[in-house]
């Protein structure tokens, strides 16, 4: 059977790790190198680098690192942020990512999924949505949560899934920082319209939340945090032998 | 040393840097010295069957690496490149393969329950079948290799070393002689992966 994947998501600026509170509030927390080496021996199925560099000596430290992480871990690597064309994916692929992320960009070029997933396949293209509920609608949000697109989420991520998204990442802009658990309304409601890979983001403050998450959601593919996995709140390990124990299948 | 057969199909950096990380010389490569002098061969691929099969043959790799396989060079498949080894593919149409491994490469979706997702993407279990593989040796029954795929090998019964279930058992890697392959991907798989290719890059 296959397994419910555990990843840690590293935020990259000015090549260290960082991790905000609702997108806002940035801390240093680790060099990404040894970070990423961490979470690969201690149990961690999958990675997801997030480049928050805005400048162009950033974006090339960026790939330096990348590279680097690519060539000393041996699990799947998957890169977002400043994703706005299918040059961008090529130049974080050749650096070893697996799969690419997508988000404002998709947004931005209606054809950006499309033509990616023609040239690199729907395996590699993994549309991260950032969603928010505004007046009771699930609307997506575009710029790291700072612009209110005005589009309804589930249409939008459908769509993004029939131009050929492999994957989906969603990010509850609610739950967020918040760390009292994850969406779960708006992760059934996503995973119930799509038949890709649903990632769950935003909200994990504790073990029970992945139990919470994958018993309540079986449909949910995967769980994705960040910060409670940097400051050491939850290991991997334990959390996935926490999984184990209650009927979970996992990685171990 | 080991040679990647480089046919302008998908990204090589981490199967190479994984060969490296194990202390195998290895060359991404398209030049026929280069693979006739190759200790091991390994053959990758992403994408659609007859899109990668086609550049094989323009490449002129299709032949080089069917001769240097049928002098009993070791060959090892990877994903697509699996795939390839077979006799056939029904992936959009009929398509032949290498021919190195008999059988024939259908959909998942033919076998496997309504309601799972496709592809299959995600770590799973191997299971071995008929004996231990010696590309198996470093590693245990049920260890989890990494698989992204919609397409799988069938009617290889003989040749399949490690199957997977997911709603049905799928083939997870073949072996007929020298010639491997492995539908995961061991250069994304972790320490078991690497165990896999280090027991290959032994053999000669």
């Amino acid at each position: 059977m296959i397994t419910k994947r555990i990843i840690p998501c590293l935020d990259v600026r000015n090549g260290r790790v960082v991790k905000g509170v609702n997108f806002e509030g940035l801390s240093d927390v680790d060099s990404p190198v040894e970070l990423a080496r961490y979470y690969s021996e201690n149990g961690a199925d999958e990675l997801v680098f997030y480049d928050i560099t805005a400048s162009a000596e950033g974006r090339a430290l960026f790939t330096d690192i990348l590279r680097e992480v690519a060539s000393t871990i041996f699990i799947p690597l998957t890169v977002g942020g400043g994703i706005n064309t299918v040059e961008d994916f090529d130049r974080v692929l050749k650096c070893g990512a697996d799969k690419v992320s997508v988000n404002s960009g998709a947004i931005r070029n209606p054809s950006l999924i499309g033509e990616a997933a023609k040239r690199y396949g729907d395996q590699c293209v993994v549309i991260s949505a950032d969603v928010k509920r505004v007046d009771g609608i699930f609307t997506v949000f575009a710029k790291g949560g700072r612009e209110n697109t005005g589009m309804e989420a589930i249409e939008w991520i459908r769509r993004c899934v029939g131009d050929g998204a492999g994957e989906v990442v969603l990010n509850s802009i609610d739950t967020d920082g918040v760390k009292g658990g994850f969406d779960l309304e708006m992760l059934r409601a996503v995973s119930e319209a799509v038949s890709v890979p649903v990632i769950a983001s935003g909200g994990a403050g504790n073990s029970q939340d992945f139990i919470t998450l994958f018993k309540s959601l079986p449909k949910v593919d995967a769980g994705l945090a960040a910060s409670i996995f940097h400051f050491g709140e939850v290991k991997i390990h334990d959390l996935k032998s926490l999984l184990h124990n209650n009927g979970i299948n996992v990685r171990l | 040393m080991t040679a990647i057969i480089d046919y302008g199909v998908g990204n090589l950096f981490s199967l190479k840097s994984s060969l490296s990380y194990i202390g195998e010389e290895a060359v991404v490569t398209s030049d026929t010295k280069e693979i006739r002098d190759a200790g091991r061969l390994i053959l990758p691929g992403v994408g659609a069957f007859a899109d990668a099969a086609a550049k094989l043959r323009e490449s002129g790799m299709f032949e080089l690496v069917r001769e240097e396989a049928s002098r009993g060079k070791p060959l090892m498949g990877i994903c697509l490149g699996m795939q390839m080894l077979f006799d056939r593919s029904f992936e959009y149409g009929e398509h032949s393969g290498l021919g190195l491994v008999h059988g024939e490469v259908r959909p998942i979706s033919d076998v496997i329950p309504a309601g799972l997702k496709i592809p299959q993407i995600g770590w799973n279990a191997l299971r071995f079948r008929n004996g231990v593989s010696p590309i198996f040796k470093y590693i245990s029954e049920g260890d989890f290799v990494y698989f992204v795929h919609s397409y799988y090998g069938t009617q290889c019964d003989n040749h399949t070393i490690a199957d997977t279930e997911y709603g049905a058992y799928l083939t997870a890697a073949v072996q007929n002689g020298n010639v491997y392959g492995c539908q995961f991907h061991p250069e994304k798989s972790g320490p078991v992966g690497l165990s896999i290719l280090r027991a290959f890059c032994e053999l000669s």
